[in-house]
């Protein structure tokens, strides 16, 4: 399980001037299922590319089971891909796309037959081979590219947001597929998206990029309770980041309050962000609270309320399972184990506020429109520090 | 607003009458059995008959077949490849290749055809030009050599012609097919094991031929009905079907000729529909591909 497959090297990739992979290393182990998770435009379509074999990185080196590939062309690759747009051969019924790697590696007649039913009754698609792939549903043209391309035993396969196109419903029950097959054969799989539940369901290993850069590397369980920095926070799940102090290990200090927490080793005084996470809250009498704020707008969501809480000015999203009005005045608490201490980083002071509230909250920020935000949300802060 | 479509239909009928009736004289007249344009004298096919009887129209019919094939054949390989070399060029160089391609699409028949007569005289003068003085040096003569590479209008100038005036329609009808295709097939097929040539062959080839073969057809039509640049083109000896009705015209209008335009009226009639059926056709599946994709999710 823990051998090394894929090794990316100080991978660097800049088109015209534009640089797109920064020193990018990473490896990958044998039947590992890693994600790459990470806004649009970050590169993660572009690293796999470089894997498949389908662009030269500008410097670095991919080595493969120890064995340098840079120069190796894709169809000497032990790599198979699935397309984002699954690119089908729209000419071929769906047993000749399937059966098209073994045609060309001179599979003789009743092999090739055999092994394409195979694969064809693994992604439960018997009965289709002889449509072509435009009289398919997009979930059906989407097992059958995966199943071209594990026809061929590859020992690795890559795959660009295979579930992209799919409606939510078809996209649970294909990332449940998705997983038991790569289970079923036994391959390493390295999967892009950026749907950041998907990263979590399906992963072993989690690799956030953006900016060309690998911000952390993790199991779902890392990332989601420790991330790195507020842009990892932010990207995985609901965060409040906050602005804090560590006057010693293992007390953070907020809003001119001290609380306790478990994390420890900065220097004294260090300004850190403070991440909690939404359902590590809990809403208690006012006066048994750490802080005391104000309900400002509460949004069922079917498991849980999402509550909006203004604390002087700055806004924290809570998720609970109990109502509380609009106007209420409600006491909260955190639990030590609920506090994640970050370093400062580029990333601090651009996401995590839900004083900017509106109802696409939950969408993924948009860096521009907080920048511009960004100095009236400071004089706020720092009212509220006053009070 | 009735009356108004009345005299539209009206004026749509007098149209088709000025545009087809010409040809219909031509036709039924070929049937009949006097020399007359003026008094029909009931039906024969006698005409047709002499037709197929006259050495220089049966000869002019094997040029005219020859130099069509010929000229399709090798514009169809050097059009589809000029334009998957287009499709490659950035888009500024794309852009003016494809206006310098579409000049002669726009350009008078006759200037084509003047200009390239003018240029075969211009190469073959140099040519003879050159192969005397070769044949002047002291060591060609030592060596008991004997050049010649002057050439004069024949089937050769014709055939050059008329591959080149065949290539901007195979260009035009090949390059929307490669605007369609799915940037990500020949990747997938050299994912799949396939050198770069034959994931050409196997998978994007496909993809083009229809637009391949609509492009066919089109330079097959125009160098069957090409008369201005043949003209030009081909000098004395050799003659093309439009050639020979126009020479034997200017003696005077037999019914021999108006049988031998029927019969070429015809055949670029059934090759035009099935240019505009297959088209159709693949306009309406695409059509249909594109309604599917926006209904799947
Ligand atoms: N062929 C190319 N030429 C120039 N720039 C490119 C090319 N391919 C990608 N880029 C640029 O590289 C950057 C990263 O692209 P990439 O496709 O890797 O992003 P991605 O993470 O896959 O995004 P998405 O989630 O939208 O697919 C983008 O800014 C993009 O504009
Ligand atoms: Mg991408």
């Amino acid at each position: 399980m823990s051998k090394e497959l894929i090794r990316l090297q100080d991978l660097c990739m800049a088109y015209d001037d534009e640089q797109v992979l920064d020193h990018l290393n990473l490896y990958i182990n044998d039947q590992e299922f890693l994600t790459l998770l990470g806004p649009s435009g970050c590169g993660k379509t572009t690293t796999l590319r470089i894997i498949g074999g389908f662009v030269t990185p500008t410097s670095g080196d991919v080595f493969f089971d120890g064995v340098r590939i840079n120069d190796v062309p894709p169809y000497q690759r032990k790599i198979n891909t699935v397309f984002q747009k699954y690119a089908l051969f729209p000419h071929l019924n769906v047993f000749e796309n399937v059966a098209f790697g073994l045609r060309l590696k001179k599979v003789p007649e009743k092999e090739l037959r055999q092994r394409v039913m195979e694969m064809l009754e693994v992604v439960s698609l018997k009965g289709f081979e002889n449509r072509k792939p435009d009289a398919l549903s997009g979930g059906q043209q989407q097992r059958v590219a995966i199943a071209r391309a594990l026809v061929n035993r590859p020992k690795v396969l890559l795959l660009d947001e295979p579930l992209g196109a799919l409606d939510l419903k078809l996209r649970k029950d294909m990332q449940i597929e998705l997983k038991k097959i790569q289970q079923q054969v036994g391959i390493t799989f390295i999967y892009v998206t950026h749907d950041q539940e998907e990263a979590l369901t399906m992963s072993d290993t989690i690799v956030v990029m953006d900016g060309g850069h690998i911000q952390q590397i993790g199991t779902p369980e890392d990332i989601y309770n420790e991330p790195k920095n507020a842009f990892v926070a932010d990207f995985i799940g609901e965060s409040n980041i906050i602005d804090g102090v560590m006057p010693r290990d293992k007390v953070v200090k907020m809003y001119g309050r001290e609380f306790a927490c478990l994390d420890g080793g900065f220097a004294e005084n260090e300004p850190v962000d403070v991440v909690i996470r939404p359902e590590d809250i809990d809403i208690v009498p006012v006066e048994q609270g750490q802080l005391v704020g104000t309900v400002t707008s509460v949004t069922f969501k079917g498991m849980q309320y999402d509550i909006i809480v203004d604390f002087r000015g700055f806004k924290w999203l809570i998720q609970t399972t109990d109502h509380s009005p609009v106007g209420a005045r409600i006491g909260v608490k955190i639990d030590p184990d609920g506090f994640h201490i970050m370093k400062k980083s580029q990333y601090s002071g651009m996401f995590g506020d839900y004083s900017s509230y509106s109802e696409e909250y939950d969408e993924l920020s948009d860096a521009e429109a907080l920048d511009a935000e960004e100095d009236t949300d400071a004089q706020r802060r720092e009212d509220g520090y006053a009070e | 607003m009735k009356k108004n479509g009345v005299v539209s239909r009206l004026l749509l009928a007098v149209m088709f009458l000025f545009l087809y009736a010409p040809i219909f004289v031509l036709i039924i007249f070929s049937f009949n059995d006097s020399k007359s344009t003026a008094v029909w004298n009931g039906f024969t096919l006698n005409w047709y008959v002499e037709l197929f009887q006259n050495r220089a129209v049966m000869s002019a019919l094997r040029t005219t077949l020859l130099v069509s094939v010929l000229a399709t054949a090798i514009a169809t390989v050097a059009g589809t490849a000029a334009a998957i070399g287009f499709y490659s060029m950035r888009r500024r160089s794309r852009t003016a290749c494809l206006a310098v391609n579409n000049i002669p699409l726009t350009n008078a028949d006759v200037i084509t055809g003047v200009s390239m007569m003018l240029l075969f005289v211009f190469v073959g003068q140099g040519l003879s030009a050159f192969s005397n003085w070769l044949n002047g040096l002291q060591w060609v003569e030592d060596a008991n050599l004997w050049f010649d590479f002057s050439f004069s209008l024949g089937f050769g100038t014709l055939l050059i012609a008329h591959i080149t005036f065949d290539i901007p329609y195979v260009i035009l009808s090949v390059l929307p097919k490669l605007r369609q295709l799915d940037p990500n097939l020949a990747e997938a097929a050299q994912d799949l094991g396939a050198t770069r040539f034959v994931a050409f062959w196997k998978v994007v080839l496909p993809e083009l031929m229809p637009g391949i073969v609509n492009g066919m057809l089109i330079a097959f039509t125009m160098s069957i009905d090409d008369f201005v640049i043949s003209y030009f083109t081909a000098g004395s000896q050799v003659s093309t079907l439009s050639m020979v009705v126009y020479s034997m015209v200017r003696r005077q209008i037999s019914p021999e000729i108006k049988a031998l335009s029927t019969l070429m009226f015809v055949a670029v009639l059934i090759l035009l529909v099935i240019i505009n059926l297959r088209q159709a056709r693949q306009e309406s599946a695409a059509a249909r591909r594109r309604h599917a994709a926006a209904r799947q999710p």
